[in-house]
């Protein structure tokens, strides 16, 4: 009987080995493009006069950072898990008030045409500033590299939560406001059942175009700012002239972003009411 | 003083003591080039309990009419009053059932019913709420689906919903906007026959608009016919005088039937055609 249960007839089983499979045959393109790009790379950093390392050499160089992420040294001489997760930790703080003040000012935006035109053409101006551009001015403001690198990340992920809010707001279906009318729903019926529910997917959207920008922001900012962070490691190893080092951060910068897209788009699916 | 002719809408001494009045009712919208004026003089006084079909070519202001009387909009002159109140805003005693079903798609056919309940009665007990919403799931046959949201719902289901919601809020009159216009012919039906029966056991003051001829020959005591707009006005209202309880063989076996369907065919194609071939 035990020999029944394990054997490939089992459905369930069966259904697992097939979602495998497919999941392989998906990444098999990523693989091949993505060994195609190695192998180019390492060709060109061959060529004579080649400035840059080749990947086998970045790997060959950077082993001991690979290998031990969680290593715990003096000052901002830590495993990349720990710069890493100084980074996260403050686009963590600076997106949640991004998220929570942008949701409502969004909301508020929507609902009353007057602080539309009050707030809009403001916000059309200040959403393009470059995140950077904030940062001495909240430096001068805040008078602190910490604080101010968390108000850079919340002033460059509010603006598309923000808008995107908005423009969901106002584009609640009229028939369920007419719903909501001809029912007298109080304010707070109105909120938690029509408004909230409709406009979701577009603070999902706003939301997942903000994380991006959170995390495009933080590396930057903390170039400048210093410390224990990604960012300030990346300028630490180039003007420690250790290009492999910056390359590595580099990469990990990149599989985390897509890890933080994933993770909203995760939650977003959970979340987002279906038709 | 215009000489009054026989499309004018007939000016019947209004009683006092009448359910729904709409009283020389016109609505005026103002544009770049002039003021636009989509109804003029409406006049008609609805018995409690009385079923009224509105018919008329598109652009008439049927639907502007209905929203006057649900107060979605407000009438440039004239007024409409329910038992002698004048309407001024949308509520619960009005209840519509929206063309497109407009049920909120992120709740389950239970809680978009629940939800008007317990917005009109919030101090009723919760089981008595409750017992309200699955009555009237019930009533429109969908006790299985009470936890299917209308996107599993085919749409004349959806529709059914709508019925339930606006009727579970014993509404004094029932306003419908084409509510089966987007269904196929075998649901449309089935639904007239069930909001005929629907509107016999809860004796609803009912509203409706629509553009097909037989359904308000089924369902209504009197056809109301509009004239085309712009200042579209009351064409003429026609009595239905078959007998109820109404059965569709019964009736289309009338030979009263067939005169008075040719007589409101005769009306829309040829005394009022539309301009633009539809």
């Amino acid at each position: 009987m035990a020999t029944n249960i394990s054997t490939a007839r089992n459905p369930y089983a069966t259904s697992f080995g097939t979602k495998v499979l497919n999941s392989l045959k998906n990444l098999l393109p990523t693989a091949v493009a993505t060994l195609i790009l190695l192998t180019i790379w390492q060709l060109l950093c061959s060529l004579p006069g080649a400035t840059l390392p080749g990947p086998i050499q970045v790997v060959e160089e950077t082993w001991p950072l690979i290998i031990d992420p969680f290593y715990r040294g003096d000052g901002t001489d830590q495993g990349l898990f720990w710069q890493l997760a100084a980074s996260l930790q403050r686009v963590a703080v600076g997106y949640s008030l991004a998220a929570v003040a942008g949701v409502a000012l969004g909301v508020l935006v929507g609902v009353s045409t007057l602080m539309f035109r009050a707030l809009d053409p403001i916000f059309q101006v200040l959403r393009t500033v470059p995140p950077l551009a904030w940062l001495p001015i909240s430096l001068a403001a805040l008078k602190d590299s910490q604080p101010a690198a968390i108000f850079v990340i919340f002033i460059t992920a509010i603006w598309p939560i923000i808008i995107n809010t908005g423009v969901g707001v106002q584009n609640i279906p009229q028939d369920y406001n007419n719903v909501a009318k001809v029912l007298k729903l109080s304010k707070m019926k109105y909120f938690t059942k029509v408004l909230i529910p409709s406009t979701v997917p577009y603070i999902f959207t706003g939301l997942r175009i903000a994380i991006g920008l959170s995390w495009l922001a933080i590396v930057a900012a903390e170039m400048l700012t210093g410390g224990v962070g990604i960012g300030f490691f990346i300028w630490d190893a180039y003007n420690s002239g250790i290009v492999s080092e910056v390359i590595l951060a580099i990469i990990y910068v990149g599989l985390v972003g897509l890890l933080l897209d994933k993770i909203i788009c995760f939650i977003a699916d959970r979340v987002v009411p279906a038709d | 003083m215009q000489i009054l002719n026989k499309v004018d809408s007939p000016t019947a001494e209004i009683d006092p003591n009448a359910f729904l009045v709409i009283d020389n009712l016109s609505k005026v919208y103002p544009t770049p080039t002039g003021s636009y004026t989509v109804l003029d003089g409406i006049n008609l006084t609805v018995r409690e309990g009385e079923f009224i079909c509105v018919i008329g070519h598109s652009g008439c202001g049927k639907s502007t009419l209905l929203d006057m009387v649900s107060g979605f909009r407000q009438p440039t002159t004239g007024e409409v009053r329910l038992q002698s109140q004048v309407i001024t805003e949308p509520g619960p005693d009005r209840m519509v059932v929206f063309q497109n079903y407009s049920l909120l798609p992120w709740l389950s056919a239970y809680e978009n019913i629940f939800l008007g309940i317990n917005s009109v009665w919030p101090e009723k007990p919760h089981a008595e709420k409750d017992q309200i919403t699955r009555d009237h799931l019930a009533m429109v046959g969908l006790s299985e689906a009470a936890d299917k949201r209308p996107g599993q719902l085919s749409g004349g289901m959806k529709q059914r919903v709508c019925i339930a919601r606006a009727l579970a809020l014993r509404p004094q009159v029932l306003i419908l906007d084409e509510p089966f216009g987007a269904l196929d012919p075998i649901t449309r039906e089935e639904l007239q026959e069930e909001l005929l029966k629907i509107w016999t056991d809860h004796q609803v003051t009912v509203l409706m608009i629509t553009h097909d001829i037989d359904e308000a020959l089924l369902l209504a005591d009197r056809l109301v016919m509009m004239t085309n707009g712009p200042a579209a006005k009351i064409g003429e209202i026609m009595d239905i005088p078959f007998p109820r309880p109404r059965d569709r063989a019964q009736v289309m076996e009338s030979p009263t039937y067939y005169e008075l369907r040719n007589s409101a065919l005769d009306f829309l194609y040829r005394r009022f055609a539309h301009d633009d071939v539809e």
